[in-house]
């Protein structure tokens, strides 16, 4: 029986650009449904009941939500292919500890870099510095996040990336200035297809963001 | 004096009273792991907690062989795939993701909103329990026609949601608010009954009566009215 991969998604999402290069890294095809977040689909309602929210991965009907639990479930059941974790269980310990890390702190600051002002705007900008710094120190003098081969943690934080120009427009600053081994990491990762094929142009999200702001009645 | 071997060195850095260090003790007690618990003063923390966890300072972490894990999800699947006995997590990839999911939506969505409860009153409170009710529903739904959220035995949603049966409904009683009524909540009060049927269970959750003590000095430090 053939596989049947849905990706119910939305463009500039970094959140969706780990699935999209988690699906292209097993060479897994599937069929993109861009999704407009303002007016949900029924087909979104009904396979995210709980969040109703994208990335939804639907593999032969049956959904799966939140992109990092994608990556896991995309890595064992297409487990001949690249692997995303490692074997052994204290690295993968390390790994799911760094994505869960990357989730819990850096899309919260860096939306206040583009959807903030002020104070908030300033300690989100400080903040998402910090964290990088962290990142930055975490990644060391690695090729990736993983050591040698390419994987979840760089996965988890190279969909940002393609937001940069735009935080670094907003915030009136330069990641490569602060975080220069950082941005290295960036330009290995955006050469591999995967990740070429799974983000959009930094210029396009760039004048997204005003639309964005819009939409979220952010002034 | 049974001799512990280099090789499975265990020790469990947790705080007695934390909903996030006990489901540790109870996922190394499932499956038979001998550990050395220490627990830490969160008022004044060791300077072996901020060595092992640097990022965020918090307990518990785990400590295998010298080699530190934090945040109490990956240290639970670390646990399950490194003592294969009585497996927490499913083996079917699709089955483990849901699991991987009602585990977050836990700790992320129910944890944070229901959190918000404490030290709300009025009108405020009631948009709080409310929507608190809002999200235990899915979990309700989930347990329709099973034992536990594992099915016929414990798995990594029942240990996680420990937090929900044992901290979130325990705190009812001091702040005076049925957040989770039997009538309203009956798959869930009847997985409340079963949790408290399993030897390992009653063994990890902290003592009832002491329990309730140290929510109610907790709340009054915060200067909450209780019931």
């Amino acid at each position: 029986m053939a596989d049947e991969v849905i990706l119910l998604d939305f463009w500039p999402s970094m959140f969706g650009m780990r699935t999209r290069i988690a699906l292209e890294e097993k060479n897994v095809i599937f069929d993109y449904r861009e999704q407009d977040l303002w007016n949900k689909s029924p087909i979104l309602l009904e396979m995210n009941l709980v969040h109703k929210k994208i990335p939804v991965l639907i593999h032969n009907g049956k959904p799966v939500c939140e992109s990092l639990i994608q990556m896991e479930y995309i890595d064992e059941v297409w487990p001949s292919k690249t692997p995303l974790l490692p074997s052994d269980p204290y690295q993968r310990a390390h790994a799911k500890f760094w994505g869960d890390f990357i989730d819990k702190k850096v899309y919260g600051s860096a939306r206040l870099i583009w959807g903030a002002k002020g104070e908030e705007h300033e300690a989100g900008k400080k903040e998402f510095i910090e964290i990088h710094k962290t990142l930055e120190s975490e990644l060391g003098d690695k090729t990736y996040f993983g050591g040698e081969t390419f994987g979840y943690v760089d996965i988890a934080l190279i969909g940002f990336y393609s937001w940069f120009e735009a935080y670094e427009k907003f915030g009136n600053f330069s990641i490569e200035v602060e975080c220069p081994k950082l941005i290295a990491w960036t330009k290995r990762c955006v050469k591999r297809e995967s990740v070429a094929k799974s983000l959009p142009d930094s210029e396009k999200i760039t004048k997204f963001v005003p639309e964005l702001k819009e939409k979220l009645g952010i002034k | 004096m049974a001799e512990r071997s280099e090789s499975e060195e265990v020790k469990l850095l947790g705080m007695w009273a934390s909903p996030f260090s006990r489901r540790i003790e109870i996922a190394l007690t499932l499956k038979g792991v001998s550990y050395e618990f220490s627990e830490e003063d969160i008022t004044n923390k060791s300077s072996l907690l901020l060595q092992l966890n640097p990022v965020y300072k918090m307990i518990p972490v785990l400590v295998h062989n010298g080699k530190p894990i934090s945040e109490s999800l990956v240290i639970l699947e670390y646990i399950d795939e490194t003592w294969r006995d009585n497996p927490i997590l499913p083996q079917d990839p699709y089955e483990k993701a849901m699991a991987r999911f009602w585990a977050k939506f836990v700790d992320e969505q129910i944890y944070v909103t229901a959190m918000k409860v404490v030290g709300k009153i009025g009108e405020e409170r009631d948009a709080v329990v409310e929507a608190t009710r809002d999200l235990l529903m899915f979990l309700e739904k989930e347990l329709v026609g099973k034992d536990f959220f594992g099915g016929r035995s414990l798995g990594f949603v029942d240990i996680v949601a420990t937090l929900v049966a044992f901290w979130l409904m325990r705190t009812e009683e001091i702040v005076g608010v049925k957040v989770v009524p039997v009538d309203k909540f009956p798959e869930i009060h009847r997985w409340v009954k079963n949790l408290l049927g399993n030897d390992v269970i009653k063994k990890c959750i902290p003592p009832e009566d002491e329990h309730l003590q140290y929510i109610r000095a907790r709340m009054e430090k915060l200067n909450v009215k209780s019931a």
